[in-house]
């Protein structure tokens, strides 16, 4: 929205200059302006010690604005790979279905390849209809194809969310559905709320490499669009007695360009795939260098856990970026997470806090870390963690 | 081959630290920097004109100081530049942007679109997909390694949750690209000197034949509501003593909680 400042109010104390990342505020004649170059990204709203910068909501010019009562019900992406439901999937239901209780509609997945049994399945997590075509152009993942399909099915029954995983298929294809259906998009969401009055979704994210968070809304277009990172949001509740209807579609006379010739699973050096691991161990920049990670890997191994890292340690090229933790890495959710020599800038805090318990281990005690950790050592971790590893083993051992 | 490279240009998001006491991000001092991901963009476009032919052009839109990473794009090798810019534009989400962006990149013919995967201060990862759909062509996100380039094909791979798949396209196409595919250059003495005089073309909504409704914040569907900084929970404890005393008093509450 449009930002201005009240220049009654406004003391030219120049708080809100600094801020800008357009430098688009100036002092002139003995006010803060905000001119041309300004991008309306609302970061500079809270930093006015008088409260003299604001928001000016504009109106809709009439003919513009959809008749948003006519898009009901929530819907939901249940990815498929090779024939197997992508477990985030069953979270998107479990939000999903909340979403829809509070909204008072059907909950509604689309499933494009895979079985009728795994549609079946769908209605046991949460969903009320399951729409499904095993039309083989589905089997392997093209854009067009999903997109195309899926925005038709949109098109036809109006939903007025939609969710998806944020994952490589996710983030590649609903963009194209956005496009077409002329409607917002919020990618990489951490929290979903209903505004009552409106039936707005609020949709939360991280933004600037996880140093803050954003509420965005999607007020004047329906559906309400937005990609889910895996493992944030809960599984919903299986009902094995739960019933619903399976709805198949037609997929006749659908094309791509773009064609998968072959599918390569990796498996990972790693024995533990990090984001189902209940124990990880990370590293950052107090590991000093590759050697560091032995010493982590051998706490793995004691543990049987997964190891992890910071972006600072991946950018060092130390580790892998598969390790990678935090918001351009993965998100985790393990029962224990081990964080050494990690600082904890927001963007690796927003991929693990969630952790059930977290131990951080760091020289500086001003750290950031901390203020997340469940258990905090302050010291030197080529100290702690030989002992560690040496009382485990004792432990074992008995 | 005519090829357009889609940059960004941002702060530097590993520089930016959090005002603890207001809660609002710290910018004085911190640098923009052409988005890290467009870096390999660039890059690739460059390869592939040096194997094949043909121009690169590097476009963006923002406020008039993006200009400067359009010249480091042309120090890097980028035969011209478009920077799309004015208040029109101001405002924009990925929709918006991706309709600005594609209206221009009509007006290049492009064989080949090449974006980053996604830019560090938004992270959304949607305007490449957005563009391509505007465009009615298809796109690739997330492409590691490009093995095979005829004039009308492609062959890739591109990097999924648990791997990797081969695609293979016609052309015109879009490409997503990643950090894996490519090591990007520095600009040369001779780029530098190019930078300096090259003429950055300045399109206004005009010039792409854009309509106002479609552009900047009228036309973006979402708006951000509200921004704050992330907050911790849940209880805390500092560990004291010896490392020997630390560990210890460690072992004894993960076991306690069953973490061990």
């Amino acid at each position: 929205m449009p930002v201005r400042i009240d220049r009654d109010k406004c003391t030219a104390c120049e708080s809100c200059i600094g801020v800008c990342p357009y430098e688009a505020i100036v002092i002139k004649e003995g006010r803060a302006l905000i001119n041309e170059y300004c991008q309306m990204c609302s970061i500079c709203l809270t930093v006015c010690p008088e409260g003299a910068i604001k928001e000016y909501e504009e109106e809709a010019k009439a003919g513009e604005m959809q008749d948003l009562s006519k898009y009901r019900g929530v819907w939901v992406f249940a990815e498929q790979r090779d024939g197997i439901i992508a477990p985030v999937s069953y979270e998107l239901l479990g939000a999903g279905r909340r979403l829809a209780d509070t909204l008072k509609v059907e909950l509604s997945a689309v499933l494009l390849g895979g079985s009728e049994a795994d549609a079946l399945e769908l209605i046991k997590w949460g969903a009320d209809k399951v729409y499904f075509s095993d039309d083989p152009i589905f089997e392997k993942f093209n854009d067009e194809p999903y997109a195309e399909l899926f925005s038709s099915l949109v098109n036809t029954h109006k939903p007025e969310v939609v969710l998806a995983g944020a994952t490589a298929i996710g983030r590649s294809f609903l963009p194209r559905v956005a496009a077409r259906l002329r409607s917002g998009l919020t990618a990489d969401c951490t929290g979903l709320e209903i505004d009552g009055g409106t039936r707005n979704l609020i949709q939360t994210r991280p933004a600037y490499g996880g140093n803050i968070m954003a509420s965005i809304l999607c007020p004047r277009t329906r559906p309400q669009m937005a990609t889910v990172r895996p493992k944030v949001m809960k599984k919903g509740e299986y009902g094995p007695a739960r019933t619903g209807e399976v709805i198949r579609v037609e997929a006749g006379g659908l094309k791509s360009r773009t064609r998968v010739l072959e599918s390569v699973r990796e498996t990972s050096s790693h024995k533990i795939n990090l984001q189902e691991a209940d124990i990880i161990i990370s590293g950052g920049r107090g590991l000093k260098n590759p050697e560091g990670f032995k010493l982590l890997e051998e706490l793995a191994g004691l543990l049987n856990g997964a190891v992890g890292a910071s972006r600072a340690a991946v950018d060092e090229g130390w580790i892998g970026y598969s390790h990678q933790v935090g918001q351009t890495g993965k998100t985790v959710c393990p029962k224990l997470y081990i964080a050494c020599g990690i600082s904890g800038a927001v963007q690796h805090l927003v991929g693990m806090q969630s952790s059930d318990h977290i131990v951080a281990i760091n020289k500086n005690p001003e750290a950031p870390i901390f203020n997340v950790a469940t258990y905090g050592l302050v010291g030197d971790l080529f100290e702690i963690l030989p002992l560690l590893i040496k009382r485990l083993k004792e432990i074992k051992e008995k | 081959m005519n090829i357009v490279v889609c940059i960004k240009q941002v702060p530097d998001t590993a520089e930016v630290r959090i005002n603890p006491e207001t809660g609002t991000l710290i910018r004085e001092g911190v640098p923009s920097i052409i988005n890290p991901y467009d870096m390999h963009a660039i890059e690739a476009a460059l390869r592939i004109k040096e194997e094949k032919g043909g121009k690169v052009t590097a476009i963006t839109m923002g406020p008039p100081q993006a200009e400067s990473a359009l010249r480091e794009a042309i120090s890097l090798g980028a035969d011209g530049a478009v920077l799309l810019t004015g208040r029109e534009f101001a405002g924009s989400d990925t929709l918006a942007t991706s309709f600005a962006l594609a209206s221009a990149i009509k007006k290049l013919s492009a064989d080949m679109v090449i974006c980053g995967k996604q830019a560090i201060d938004g992270d959304t990862s949607q305007v490449g997909p957005e563009v391509a759909e505007f465009l009615g062509i298809p796109h690739i996100s997330y492409v590691r390694k490009i093995t095979g380039l005829e004039d009308n094909s492609i062959k890739v791979e591109r990097m999924m949750d648990e791997g990797h798949d081969v695609v293979e396209s016609q052309m015109p196409l879009l490409l997503t690209v990643v950090r894996e595919l490519n090591e990007p250059r520095l600009p040369s003495l001779k780029g530098k000197m190019a930078a300096k005089k090259a003429e950055i073309k300045k399109w206004a909504p005009a010039d792409i034949e854009a309509p106002a409704e479609k552009l900047g914040f009228n036309g973006s569907p979402t708006q951000v509501k509200r921004i704050f900084t992330p907050e911790a929970g849940g209880e805390r404890k500092i560990l004291t003593g010896s490392p020997e005393e630390m560990v210890e008093e460690l072992i004894k509450e993960l076991i306690k909680k069953k973490c061990l």
